[in-house]
């Protein structure tokens, strides 16, 4: 309708860039889905809902009672049907593509509470203003660790046009204007970006990805202005279950040689230098990861704290 | 009689008629002069890629230098339109490449162009000279490298809002050292880190460099060089980012742009640090068209910005500026022509901002200029409309946006009908309206009864019933495009005023109420339009021919049901009324 930017479905800016791999994880991993009405999508991450208490194995089926994120039932089946021949096509499928086409659904399951495509915003606009309403990273790689407290009160600075007299919304340094990194959680085919600029610490960056994977209220509503914020305040007081070890998942990277390493060995400089992508991997399957890294000897890529 | 008009004049008589609606007339006169206006034909709009089909086209125009095309629908912008619905420029640009040797423009809108589709036109066009791809997606900064290393003569690179598969920055460098052509470059929508020594050489070898639109990604430091490379330049657009104010810093970059003597507009902006903003004033006056609606700017220093920009014909600008400083900008820029007012907290419940409908009533009496408006605000009233109206009945845009849906005037409470019935009446020459707030069937029937220069309308959240729908139709004569969402519309409306679709580009209706069976005997009754029934949750088949369909475009064509539909989207052809459901 009007010239400004488009739907009402991006989570502030984590999905605003594009990248080819992604494009080609979205398609591969869903076309590779073997019955989407049969699957049940639910996440063993955050126990805040009651359900079944610990225990229950993250199995294809079964997750129903640990909370519900968009099933693959959601997704209107083109999403599999189409992901399909040609370079142009696939190249088509733009990261947007999934929080599109999930725009549409969850607004029908959100019952409109977020209407797609209103007000008519364009996604170039969307994307913009996420870029103003994060949080600010005023230093460089190097003062990042020490830096990480205060910077975490600053996520309480909302750009608010009448609450802030200060003129300016938050900038990004001129080293990292942003760092976007892919993040897959196993079982769930469509994959999320997430700004790693945009954090200064570890625990920020896994409670941005438990609320990020936790629910559609959360991940899906408005760009960044309220809810991030919001979220990020309230729950900081909540250690993360992905860094503790008491999740049925760990969050793993992957580094600049393509090995696949716990997150939160490293200091978060050097996390922010190496890490490629983004893993939340079952905790029974990243079993491995840590003999591995002792394994390798002659080569220094984790530096214990 | 009897004597006939050579053709070498008429060419030439000709040659000076460039509007496409003049050459259109001029090729009805009479087969000859039909003849002779195609041959020399250089350039080509199709508003709709699918209206016609590259062979026609090619078969017509045999010697067409440039090129505009146009693919999805508006709401695509929005979210609406499901991706891979289509729209892909490489079955033309690979049939330009055998017909046009000779090409030098292509300017593509919200189309689906492939890497491959760009090395077409890098390799098989040997002259060509200016490429746009605004709001595009498809292509990675591969295919650009490939453009850059190849094409010599370019002038211009645009590539504004469009999805990049941003793989590198190093495409840039891809430029030879002998390229020095380039005149206008923007790729704003580039996100990774382009080498800055290499835009550098570029702007610095480029004399003739006039729009120069970066990323935010360009250090705010690493500017004043720029600038100083390029003091001819009249347009530019870059973030201003940087981690603290240097003195030093400061001064550079206000000389830097003293030096820019011819600058005329300015966007980006993006990060700026207030206390840089004064090494913009003295530019200020030159400044024809500023884009602030990137820039986390302020009212007070807003205020301070425009003022001084006394020339301004053009701003666009967050809603940031509140009613105050659309006063300033209505006390202090007496040239205005186009406002656009963009909301910088679109999801919030609550209004962030002390921007209301006044301050598009201050400019609105201001600025005597004022033709085209776009503008997003949480309250309107009748009154105002009314007012806005009165004060500018040479309007020739206006899109309302009041964010929350069913809105009334906030003062009576009653619906927006009679404000936007105002707008039409008073603006006699408005081609583009686009409606918010609480609206019945009244609306229509005003539009219906004065929209008669309305080329453009866009619906959402409106109307009581059919009859709207029906008003629009029959009574807005120069109706090209109508989109609709959301609003009680049927079938009988539409099959009444079938004939009508005909002389329309294109009409896009979402989640109205238009049934399969109206699709399917529009389609069968309509062997000129395209009827194409989008329905992401299954086969339309597969539910009662009653029920009415998630989203439906209608568009007229030439060249029948396009072959590239992905599979959510059927064409509603002259068999489908027959065939079972």
């Amino acid at each position: 309708m009007e010239g400004g930017s488009g739907g009402g479905v991006c989570t502030s800016g984590s999905m605003s860039t594009v990248s080819k791999e992604d494009n080609l994880m979205v398609s591969t991993e869903v076309s590779s889905y073997p019955d989407e009405a049969e699957l049940e999508l639910g996440l063993g991450l955050s126990l805040g809902g009651g359900g079944g208490g610990g225990g229950v194995k993250p199995q294809e089926q079964g997750w129903a009672q640990y909370g519900r994120i968009l099933t693959a039932k959601d997704f209107p089946s083109t999403v599999s049907s189409s992901s399909s021949s040609s370079s142009s096509l696939s190249r088509a499928n733009r990261t947007t593509v999934g929080t599109k086409r999930r725009a549409d659904s969850v607004a029908a399951s959100n019952n409109g509470s977020q209407v797609v495509g209103w007000p008519p915003i364009r996604a170039y606009r969307m994307n913009s203003l996420a870029n103003q309403s994060k949080s600010p990273v005023t230093e460089d790689l190097n003062s990042m660790v020490e830096k990480s407290k205060s910077t975490n009160t600053m996520v309480e600075n909302t750009y608010n046009g009448s609450n802030n007299t200060n003129g300016y919304a938050k900038k990004k340094g001129p080293l990292n204007t942003s760092f976007f990194v892919k993040v897959n959680m196993d079982g769930i085919p469509i994959g999320r970006k997430v700004d790693l600029s945009a954090h200064s610490c570890y625990e920020t960056l896994a409670k941005t990805l438990e609320e990020m994977f936790q629910g559609p209220t959360t991940t899906v509503n408005a760009i960044g202005s309220s809810n991030e914020n919001y979220d990020a305040m309230t729950e900081s007081t909540r250690p993360s279950k992905l860094l503790d070890g008491s999740s049925d998942f760990v969050l793993t990277y992957e580094d600049k040689e393509g090995d696949w390493m716990l997150v939160g060995d490293v200091p978060w400089g050097m996390f922010l230098g190496s890490a490629r992508r983004l893993r939340i991997m079952r905790t029974s399957d990243a079993n491995g990861l840590a003999p591995r890294i002792q394994e390798r000897n002659g080569r220094q890529r984790s530096m214990r704290i | 009689m009897g004597y006939s008009f050579p053709e070498e004049v008429l060419e030439h008589v000709l040659s000076f008629i460039d509007s496409d609606s003049d050459r259109n007339s001029v090729s009805l006169v009479c087969k000859s002069w039909h003849d002779i206006e195609r041959w020399c034909r250089r350039r080509l709009f199709v508003g709709n890629c699918y209206a016609v089909s590259p062979a026609i086209a090619i078969r017509r125009f045999p010697e067409l230098r440039s090129v505009s095309l146009k693919g999805k629908p508006h709401f695509a912008d929005f979210n609406l339109v499901p991706h891979e619905w289509g729209g892909y420029a490489y079955p033309w640009i690979a049939a330009f490449a055998k017909a046009y040797p000779w090409l030098e423009e292509l300017r593509l809108k919200r189309m689906v162009v492939s890497d491959e589709a760009l090395e077409l036109i890098a390799k098989k066009f040997k002259n060509f000279r200016v490429l746009v791809m605004y709001s595009c997606e498809g292509f990675s900064t591969d295919g650009l490298a490939t453009i850059a290393a190849n094409c010599r003569n370019l002038k211009e690179l645009d590539l504004s809002e469009s999805e990049v598969d941003d793989v590198s920055g190093n495409w840039l460098s891809q430029f030879p050292d002998s390229y020095t052509s380039l005149e206008s470059l923007n790729i704003t929508s580039l996100s990774s880190e382009i080498r800055f020594s290499a835009l550098e050489r570029l702007v610095g070898r480029c004399p003739n460099l006039k729009t120069l639109k970066l990323s935010h990604s360009v250090p705010l430091d690493l500017l004043p060089n720029l600038l100083q490379k390029a003091p001819q330049l009249v347009e530019l657009g870059s973030g201003l980012h940087t981690k603290e104010v240097h003195p030093d810093l400061y001064s550079k970059l206000a000389g830097a742009f003293s030096g820019c003597k011819g600058l005329k507009r300015l966007c980006g902006l993006q990060d700026v640090v207030p206390s840089y903003l004064p090494t913009l004033y003295p530019i200020c006056v030159g400044l024809t068209s500023l884009n602030l609606s990137d820039a986390p700017i302020q009212c007070p220093e807003l205020i301070k910005l425009v003022s001084q920009c006394q020339n301004l014909q053009r701003l666009w600008v967050l809603d940031y500026i509140e009613d105050t400083g659309l006063n300033a900008l209505a006390e202090s820029c007496k040239d205005l022509r186009e406002l656009r007012v963009f909301p910088s907290d679109p999801f919030g419940q609550e209004p962030n901002v002390s921007l209301t409908e006044q301050g598009l009533v201050s400019v609105s009496a201001g600025c005597p200029k004022l033709h085209s408006v776009l503008y997003f605000c949480r309250r309107m009233s009748n009154v105002a409309l009314s007012t806005i109206a009165r004060n500018r009945p040479n309007l020739t845009h206006f899109r309302l946006c009041i964010i929350e849906r069913f809105r009334p005037d906030y003062i009576t409470l009653e619906p927006l009908d009679v404000g936007f019935g105002a707008i039409v009446e008073h603006c006699k020459d408005l081609k583009r309206l686009s409606l918010s707030g609480l609206l019945t069937d009244r609306v229509f029937e005003y539009i219906g009864s004065h929209g008669k220069k309305l080329e453009m309308l866009s619906l959402a959240f409106a109307g009581d019933s059919d009859l709207g729908l029906h008003h629009v139709l029959s009574g807005c004569k120069s109706l090209r495009k109508l989109e609709i969402r959301d609003c009680p519309f049927g079938d009988k409306a539409l099959l009444a005023n079938a004939a009508k679709l005909e002389t329309m580009r294109s009409l896009w209706m979402s989640a109205c109420q238009v049934s399969y069976r109206a699709c399917k005997l529009l389609g069968q009754k309509m062997p000129r339009l395209n009827v194409e029934v989008i329905a992401e949750q299954g086969h339309p088949d597969s539910s009662p021919d009653e029920y009415p369909v998630e989203k439906l475009y209608i568009y007229r064509t030439v060249s029948g049901p396009r072959s590239d539909m992905p599979s959510f989207v059927w064409t509603m052809d002259k068999n489908s009324a027959l065939s079972s459901s």
